[in-house]
């Protein structure tokens, strides 16, 4: 039994890698690699939980895979926020294989078994790299889920899938190799560890300068949290089967990249040295204006998941914003923000997706009335924006109050600001849709069915809204379980 | 000064050659020419080494009573190695040649650069 | 025992032609006995030399200084091991794809030049002797011009012309440094001179003629602004030969050069008397960008990975030159991993041809669907050139990286970054056409047959082996840094 206790991180992504390789053995069996999607989800839902259970009664877990050499060791060691971040991939995941073989059906796709493949190689990267315990660990995965995605991004094969495959591997990959990997390299450099720390790795070294430099190429060469100059791969990686654009753009490719922030800021700076060498400042201004530029863009876009991507980035650099601003509230803040945006985005993409496989309709001004045909799809669309926007009741508040709280802390007040217009420009781009779609009279030369719901595609959807509903009254167990992040 | 350059004549008649061998390699454009620029080339270098083995007043190293000092014989025989190895370069390089001969019609490198440009665009 | 490394292929050269007189697939059959027989001889006194220490042989019984001594020692033994093992693979590919390549009345003389040029490196890697070495890289160097011309396109006879001159100028470079070193010291054994060395080092002699050996290494090595052979050499000649080469032919150059910088001469006339160190990190980072460069202007696939072999020995003459010890290590490693992805890069592209007549890069449109398996060796040992997590190419890369930031060059880290994201551009390219070109014709699968593929598959598996499994490798190049340093 303690073998097996050693070795329960590490089951946790392997059950996404075994996952692949028997969808890939037995590719020709019909309905095999559904099944075998839907079980090693739930299986690596279950060992996560494993996993948290033993982090909450106070084991330290870790395991050691190989030493490639004595510097570079591939090493897995579970957190708190990694529990966290590995719980909310997998159980998403699992909701996401029920939606994907009714959405794969319906868009009459032949490359099941790629996708399938593929999706489960990402996940299998993704909660590695929740559990990765040093740098090294932390980039390879980083760039293993870049190398996973690629294909489900091409997955069309189209022209335009390719050149957005092109520029997708071009930002994320040669932003972390050029800079993310000299950060790296540097941090090795001068602290001779890449092992993340409570304490951090440069507690004794005096270097501001040198300091702020690698900040700054950690934070940019980090490309996968979409601030904003670094941010044109993630509309154009929307080309990609809606529940790719919903699990791993809206969930666990963009939180990877907010989680490695997380970890760089925390273990390897520590909020006390970024204060010192006032490294924050920056940090802050670009997230905050991400915020609002994002918003802004995502106002003019008439399709719709160009319309939810920028969204998207506007909501991940509130996570960015949180961890930037560097006091426990806020960090605490950007975390339950990664789970809050998590259950409303993925609600709003299956919707975008369900719409899409129905009636073929992408953009949001052909939305007119499509309430009366897809009520229960668009009330839980409605319930997404308003978790998104942030009102009471909905996960979304949660995590925004928190941030009003963390800022206040900070002492910088014109950041309200910043959080009031976005949440103003979250309504202005929100609301419309659901206004439309409700209220707004249909165009005449539609068909004649009149609901146009299917079970399998619907179940998933509100099953997620549900849960954006249910976490704000959950909250306080989150806080009870993230709150001692760095005790 | 002068006495360095006389008394030193046979070093700088190997770099006079050097130079000369290697600018027939580089500069002449008929193949046959560079490996003439070549056969000199690496005379000159055996004759540097030959150049080495002499000592002031040795002999040839063969036993003789009189002798008081021998010439070291052993950059001789390394230099037997390279005569060896220029003879075998020189060789194949003109094998070369002649099937270079064969099938592009001319030993000229400029027209066969042509020639094999014009395969290029085609 | 050791004599036999040498014996053995040299006396299989011999008998090559004259069983050809009888019939002319004996040819074949001696050569594949040949490489076993000797790899089979240097696996046993690898081991040999690892549980006894370095064995030496003195030929003739006459012992160093006077006569010519064979050695082998930690460093080289990794050499040989690798030369040996990729002759092996060689040997097997060439039997089918010699077929189309070259003319058939002459198979067993190209045997017999191939044997020719197996003794040569072996011997330039084994001799413990400067003048040897010289005889050696003749023999090597001239087997090779002959293997080259061998090729049946008439351009190959230009490539072959070509390097003749360029090598014989290199050699003859040697040829000059070794009698200016003689000059000084009157000995021409390996071990004699270091002892004899470094009370000279002030002498003009010694450093005119250090200057004259690297400098004649580095033209067989092809470093940058000497490389102009290399590309043409490794185009035209036959797809076993270009393998070969690149496995091979720079990699024992390599070796030659760092048995004089650091086993002849010592690290303290290269760093501190003499600036060999400075001048040649700058000349490497620049092979490593220009390589990379000109490897993505190329339209033919071979030239492309001839070019990008460039790039590479840029690596390894770097790792050489930042003369510490996880550098120098890195380089060896390099030389090992590199040998075998290049090999099968080179393994794969011969395959295309031999299959579909295929040389330029736009022509492999839709490749990817007739030959899934082949491509997908392809996509592994290019992403070892790459440098990607989890394969061989990584791990050299990242102890160079590790060695210059020891040594404080902290430029050659963009650079080296900025290199391997320019190979994943070249990569990314052809993989790209073969994935998603548009083919024109039929797309039922064909594979390539078992002998061409068995190679590729072996040495392309290898990457990622190593890549994993870094014990091997890491340890031998331990041992061969241990010789180096002398302890």
């Amino acid at each position: 039994m303690e073998y097996i206790k050693e070795f329960l991180i590490i089951l946790v992504p392997l059950s996404g890698l075994i996952c692949s390789l028997l969808i890939y053995i037995f590719r020709n069996e019909k309905y095999f690699k559904e099944v075998i999607s839907v079980i090693s989800s739930f299986c690596m839902f279950v060992f996560s939980l494993l996993v948290g259970r033993e982090v909450i009664s106070g084991n330290f877990l870790s395991y050691e895979l190989f030493n490639l050499s004595p510097t570079l060791s591939i090493y897995f060691k579970a957190d708190r926020p990694a529990v966290l971040f590995a719980l909310v991939a997998s159980f998403l995941w699992i909701i996401t294989n029920f939606y994907s073989i009714e959405y794969l059906k319906g868009t009459k796709d032949k490359k099941e078994t790629s996708f399938y493949c593929y999706f489960a190689l990402t996940l299998f990267a993704t909660t590695a790299l929740a559990f990765s315990g040093n740098i090294v660990t932390t980039f390879i995965f980083y760039e293993l889920i870049t190398i996973f995605t690629y294909p489900l991004v091409t997955h069309k094969g189209t022209k335009e899938a390719v050149s957005a495959g092109r520029k997708y591997l071009a930002y994320l990959m040669g932003l972390s190799i050029l800079f993310f990997l000299t950060a790296l390299f540097l941090t090795y450099g001068i602290t001779e560890s890449l092992n993340f720390q409570e304490k951090g790795l440069f507690a004794s070294y005096e270097n501001k300068k040198l300091l702020i430099l690698i900040l700054f190429l950690y934070f940019f060469g980090i490309a996968k949290t979409a601030v904003i100059p670094i941010h044109h791969w993630l509309p154009t990686a929307m080309i990609a089967p809606t529940p790719v654009s919903a699990l791993l753009h809206a969930v666990a490719v963009v939180k990877a990249g907010v989680f490695t922030l997380f970890r760089v800021l925390n273990y390897v700076f520590t909020p006390e040295i970024i204060l010192k060498i006032n490294g924050h400042f920056l940090l802050i201004a670009i997230s905050s204006a991400t915020i609002i530029i994002a918003s802004l863009i995502a106002l003019k876009q008439d399709n719709l998941k160009l319309r939810l991507a920028y969204s998207t980035i506007s909501q991940l650099s509130y996570v960015v914003l949180g961890f930037s601003l560097l006091n426990k509230i806020s960090t605490l803040a950007g975390l339950s923000h990664i789970i809050m945006h998590a259950f409303g985005k993925i609600t709003l993409f299956f919707c975008a997706g369900a719409i899409y496989v129905q009636t073929h309709k992408t953009e949001v001004s052909q939305l007119s009335g499509i309430g009366k045909r897809m009520p229960f799809t668009m009330f839980a669309f409605a319930i997404g924006s308003l978790s998104m926007i942030g009102i009471p009741g909905f996960g979304g508040f949660v995590s925004k109050f928190l941030l009003f709280k963390g800022i206040s802390d900070f002492g910088n007040y014109w950041l309200f600001f910043v959080l009031g217009l976005s949440t103003l420009l979250n309504a202005s781009y929100f609301l419309p849709i659901v206004y439309k779609a409700f209220f707004e009279e249909p165009e005449k030369t539609e068909g004649h069915r009149k609901n146009l719901e299917s079970l399998f595609l619907l179940i998933p959807v509100l099953v997620t809204a549900l849960i954006s509903v249910l976490l704000f009254f959950a909250c306080s167990y989150i806080y009870d379980f993230i709150g001692d992040v760095r005790s | 000064m002068f006495d360095f350059i006389v008394s030193k004549y046979n070093y700088w008649i190997s770099i006079v050659l050097m130079m000369i061998g290697l600018y027939g390699m580089i500069a002449k454009k008929n193949l046959v020419k560079k490996i003439i620029g070549m056969n000199i080339f690496q005379v000159s270098v055996f004759l540097f080494y030959i150049s080495m083995g002499k000592i002031k007043g040795g002999t040839a190293p063969i036993y003789w009573e009189k002798a008081v000092i021998y010439d070291n014989p052993i950059p001789h025989v390394l230099i037997l190695t390279a005569i060896v190895v220029s003879i075998s370069t020189t060789a194949v390089a003109l094998a070369i040649i002649i099937l270079i001969y064969k099938k592009f019609g001319t030993i000229e490198e400029d027209k066969i650069l042509e020639l094999m440009e014009k395969e290029n665009r085609r | 025992m050791i004599v036999y490394i040498v014996l053995i292929p040299l006396l299989s050269s011999l008998l090559t032609p004259i069983l050809g007189l009888i019939n002319r697939k004996t040819g074949f059959f001696v050569t594949l006995i040949n490489a076993i027989l000797t790899f089979t001889i240097i696996i046993y006194s690898t081991r040999k030399v690892y549980i006894y220490g370095p064995e030496r042989y003195f030929f003739g019984g006459f012992e160093p200084p006077y006569g010519i001594e064979y050695v082998l020692d930690g460093l080289n033994s990794v050499i040989i091991l690798i030369i040996a093992f990729i002759y092996l693979l060689s040997v097997l590919y060439s039997k089918k794809s010699l077929e189309k390549e070259i003319e058939q009345k002459r198979i067993s003389l190209f045997y017999c030049i191939m044997n020719l040029y197996f003794t040569g490196i072996l011997g330039i890697a084994i001799t413990g002797d400067i003048f040897n070495l010289y005889v050696f890289i003749e023999i090597a160097s001239l087997s090779a011009y002959t293997l080259i011309a061998m090729g049946l396109k008439r351009e190959s006879l230009m490539a072959s012309y070509n390097y003749l001159i360029i090598g014989t100028i290199g050699a003859t470079f040697v040829l000059i440094g070794i009698g200016y070193i003689f000059m000084a010291t009157g000995s021409l054994n390996m071990a004699d001179l270091k002892l004899r060395l470094p009370s000279l080092y002030h002498s003009k002699m010694v450093r005119t003629g250090f200057t004259f050996l690297t400098l004649g290494l580095m033209l067989k090595l092809a470093l940058f602004p000497l490389h102009i052979w290399l590309p043409n050499a490794y185009t035209y000649s036959p797809s076993t030969i270009s393998a070969l080469l690149a496995g091979t032919g720079t990699k024992v150059s390599a070796y030659a050069l760092i048995r004089i910088l650091y086993s002849v001469f010592t690290i303290d006339f290269d760093v501190n008397i003499i600036p060999f160190s400075k001048i040649f990190i700058f000349l490497s980072l620049i092979a490593i960008v220009m390589g990379s460069l000109l490897a993505l202007a190329q339209k033919n696939l071979k030239k492309m990975l001839a070019y990008s072999s460039i790039g590479q020995i840029g690596y390894i003459t770097l790792g050489i030159s930042l003369a510490n010890e996880s550098a120098l290590q890195g380089s060896i490693i390099h030389i090992f991993n590199h040998s075998l992805m290049k090999t099968a890069l080179f393994f794969i592209a011969g395959g295309f041809f031999y299959k579909q007549g295929i040389e330029n890069i736009q022509d492999l449109k839709g490749i990817a669907r007739k030959m899934p398996l082949t491509m997908s060796l392809f996509i592994i040992a290019g992403l070892s050139l790459v440098g990607v997590p989890f394969t061989a190419g990584f791990i050299s890369k990242w102890y160079i990286v590790i060695g210059a930031v020891e040594s404080k060059y902290y430029i050659v880290i963009p650079v080296i970054l900025l290199s391997s994201i320019l190979s994943l551009v070249y990569i990314w390219r052809v993989l790209e056409i073969s994935y998603f070109g548009e083919s024109n014709g039929n797309e039922h699968k064909e594979e390539l047959p078992v002998p061409l593929f068995f190679p590729a598959m072996i040495s392309s598996v290898l990457c990622i082996f190593f890549g994993i499994y870094t014990e091997l490798p890491v340890e031998l190049s331990k041992r061969a840094i241990e010789i180096l340093w002398g302890y």
